[in-house]
């Protein structure tokens, strides 16, 4: 038995039970500390990734390949960057409580399993174990209604999702007679296997996963649950999870479904579209700046499903760079959102960015940096992103999906170029509170990886490429 | 012969208390044969040869969750017979349902055929001298730790998010504190009144007895709207 394998999960979720005991018998306030231990744990576990072997174990359960290993050090680095954006928010929102951070470390725990499933039920729990610690993060605010409203949404529509999910797992179960993926890739190389059951429960695989990456049609919580989660849940939720379901995604259709390539093509480009097209019109018309994100990842993750539509390992690398690009983009977003309080009130409106050149001319410089970013300007990652996935789909003719989204890119690139306009040329609001050193670290440090990220991409596109080959060998 | 009549024993007692469970006014009724259900269920599980199953289920269930059923019948105060009003007027609309249901069931029972092999693959194999219990524990245990520990995992979160989105110190909660108890003296916490005859409690200004000094003190402001004059009596609560 070979449980070496899983000793980054077993590792790190050993230590969130001991983070957990750490808080509750000490009678002071243990927020601070226990946030700090949680980053310790993730920076143990991520060492434990690198170096840990590959290989398949737990009878054929869990799977450590190069991809898990990019895709979890992704979930770690998002998860470590959403405890250290909380520290100071949870501090003035009267959240400091020492269950945070413990709760998205077993998120953390469970992305991290999801990363490296390679069974059905494997993926299950995963999913669950993720989603119902960000239930419990998105209602943290329980005093706050709009928290609890949004923690109540999610869960509703979360469990619904995993209905689905669950359902179609058990079609496919009886439709190809296993739950693991490799047997499953098996039994379904033979096109006679393949029954329209099958393709039912594929359909509701991929409905139930789509919910969790907030893709066009199961998209409706994202907005609502993004603008009433307290900010640094809305920061963790946007990265972490998304990683896990979009790579939990794209193995389940490159390994057990490779072979259904043309069911499940049309399917994916499907989704995207509408993404893309959802995503950069609707966050048009947003006055606030956390449903603007809410709009914007909901495209973000249109533009990363091309790459998926293209169904080989040069699109596969596309959307891992992009997830790659993405997390700090979207790490330093938010922190530079948390850092909008003013006179001891958080403040969420893009109006009440207005003149922030002038107030505070870094994180002004920090913020337009991301929103270039995001718009895939170049010379800043998000560009790079985009260049990648672009150019695996036109590679394999897919150019209806390029050309859409080179379109709905420039919708996009006017809502966050306005961002910039009222930043630098609006006549300036009140002054921002002082800005605490977790923030501005978060900020410069996401800042710093979008600029420069140009001149020396070559390790994560190696790493990516690595990982993506693992899937289409 | 003596299987198959406690076969047929316990599943009538089983038919019978399920459609009690429904029919049944009292709710608390319906738990109580909700139970009973259970119990022939887990009969059935021991008939069967999955005598694991059978236990588990005696605990999980009846143990558990139809105690906790009780509770919730017995505190939640849900007016049954207002559920049941426009039972008549939806009736037509159910039967039909019903009748579609029953249509539907009857074309894939018409259809049924039976896979050959698929009588003699009812039952998992049993390994010889192995009892089920060993052999669940062995899958459990073995090929399945993974998953059944983080599925521990996910029990263990649903735990903490319960406490966290539901306790709160609101600082009325009285703990023991066995110092202040033994420091007490008759003299702190009883008062000699001399009440007539005939008069009432209240018209004596007693409402509760004295309470000690220092929880007094901190109860006093939250309560002084509500007593207006409980200082002649000392605490409240």
């Amino acid at each position: 038995m070979n449980w070496i394998l899983a000793l980054p999960e077993l590792v790190l979720a050993c230590c969130g039970m001991a983070i957990l005991v750490i808080g509750v018998l000490n009678k002071r306030d243990m927020f601070q500390a226990c946030s700090m231990l949680t980053v310790g744990a993730f920076l143990l576990t991520a060492v434990l990734v690198i170096a840990g072997p590959t290989g398949v174990g737990y009878s054929g359960m869990y799977t450590a390949d190069a991809f898990s290993l990019f895709v979890k050090l992704m979930i770690l680095a998002a998860a470590g960057l959403g405890v250290i954006v909380a520290l100071d928010y949870n501090e003035h929102a009267n959240m400091q409580r020492f269950e945070f951070p413990v709760l998205v470390l077993y998120a953390a725990t469970g992305m991290m399993l999801m990363a490296s499933s390679s069974n059905m039920m494997t993926m299950y729990v995963g999913v669950e174990l993720m989603s119902l610690s960000i239930y419990v993060l998105a209602a943290f605010a329980r005093d706050e209604l709009r928290s609890a409203e949004a923690g109540l949404k999610y869960f509703v529509l979360g469990a619904l999702a995993s209905g689905l999910m669950l359902y179609g797992i058990s079609l496919v179960y009886g439709f190809s007679g296993s739950m693991g993926f490799e047997q499953m890739a098996k039994v379904l190389a033979d096109p006679a296997k393949v029954s329209p059951g099958l393709v039912v429960g594929l359909v509701f695989i991929v409905a139930g996963l789509a919910f969790k990456i907030s893709a066009v049609p199961f998209h409706m919580w994202t907005p609502d649950v993004y603008e009433g989660a307290p900010t640094p849940v809305t920061a963790f939720m946007g990265t972490a999870p998304k990683v896990a379901a979009m790579a939990l995604l794209i193995r389940v259709m490159a390994t057990p479904f490779g072979h259904l390539l043309a069911q499940w093509q049309q399917l994916i480009v499907l989704v995207a579209i509408a993404s893309m097209v959802l995503g950069s019109f609707a966050a048009i018309a947003q006055k606030n700046i956390k449903r603007l994100m809410a709009y914007s990842s909901i495209g973000h993750m249109g533009y990363a499903l091309i790459g998926l539509a293209a169904g080989n390992a040069v699109g596969v690398r596309g959307v891992l760079f992009y997830l790659f690009t993405y997390i700090f983009m979207n790490a330093g977003t938010f922190a530079c959102i948390i850092a909008m309080r003013r006179k001891g009130r958080y403040v969420e409106g893009i109006a009440d960015l207005a003149g922030l050149s002038r107030t505070d001319p870094a994180l002004a410089m920090w913020l337009a940096v991301f929103m270039f970013s995001m718009a895939g300007i170049p010379p800043f990652s998000g560009f790079l992103g985009k260049y990648f996935i672009f150019t695996a789909a036109v590679q394999q003719g897919l150019w209806t999906l390029a050309v859409i989204g080179v379109l709905t890119s420039v919708v996009g690139a006017y809502y966050y170029i306005r961002i910039i306009k009222v930043m630098y040329f609006d006549a300036p609001a009140e002054a921002f509170d002082a800005r605490p050193g977790s923030l501005s670290f978060v900020a410069a440090a996401s800042g710093l990886f979008t600029t420069l990220f140009f001149f020396y991409p070559a390790p994560v596109v190696a790493a990516a490429e690595a990982a993506a080959k693992v899937l289409f060998r | 012969m003596i299987a198959a009549l406690a076969f047929y024993a316990f599943a009538a007692v089983l038919l019978a208390s399920a459609a009690m469970v429904v029919s049944s006014r009292n709710p608390v009724h319906s738990v109580l044969f909700l139970i009973l259900a259970f119990f022939n269920a887990s009969a059935l599980f021991v008939l069967a040869g999955a005598e694991f199953l059978a236990m588990t289920l005696v605990i999980v269930y009846v143990g558990a969750v139809a105690v906790l059923f009780l509770f919730v019948v017995m505190m939640l105060d849900i007016n049954f017979v207002q559920l049941r009003e426009g039972f008549q007027r939806y009736l037509p609309v159910g039967l039909a349902v019903v009748v579609v249901l029953l249509a539907e069931l009857a074309m894939v029972l018409g259809g049924w055929k039976m896979a050959p092999e698929a009588m003699n693959l009812r039952f998992a194999p049993i390994a010889a001298n192995t009892s089920n219990t060993v052999q669940l524990g062995k899958l459990i245990y073995t090929d399945y730790i993974l998953i059944f520990q983080a599925s521990g995992m996910i029990l263990l979160v649903a735990m903490i998010g319960a406490i966290v989105l539901t306790l709160r110190d609101r600082g009325l909660t009285r703990k023991q504190n066995i110092n202040a108890q033994t420091r007490r003296t008759p003299a702190d916490t009883l008062v000699l009144v001399d009440a007539r005859s005939g008069a009432g409690i209240g018209e004596l200004g007693i409402y509760r007895p004295k309470a000690p000094e220092s929880v007094a003190a901190a109860h006093d402001e939250h309560h002084d709207a509500h007593h207006g004059d409980h200082s002649s009596a000392g605490g409240h609560h």
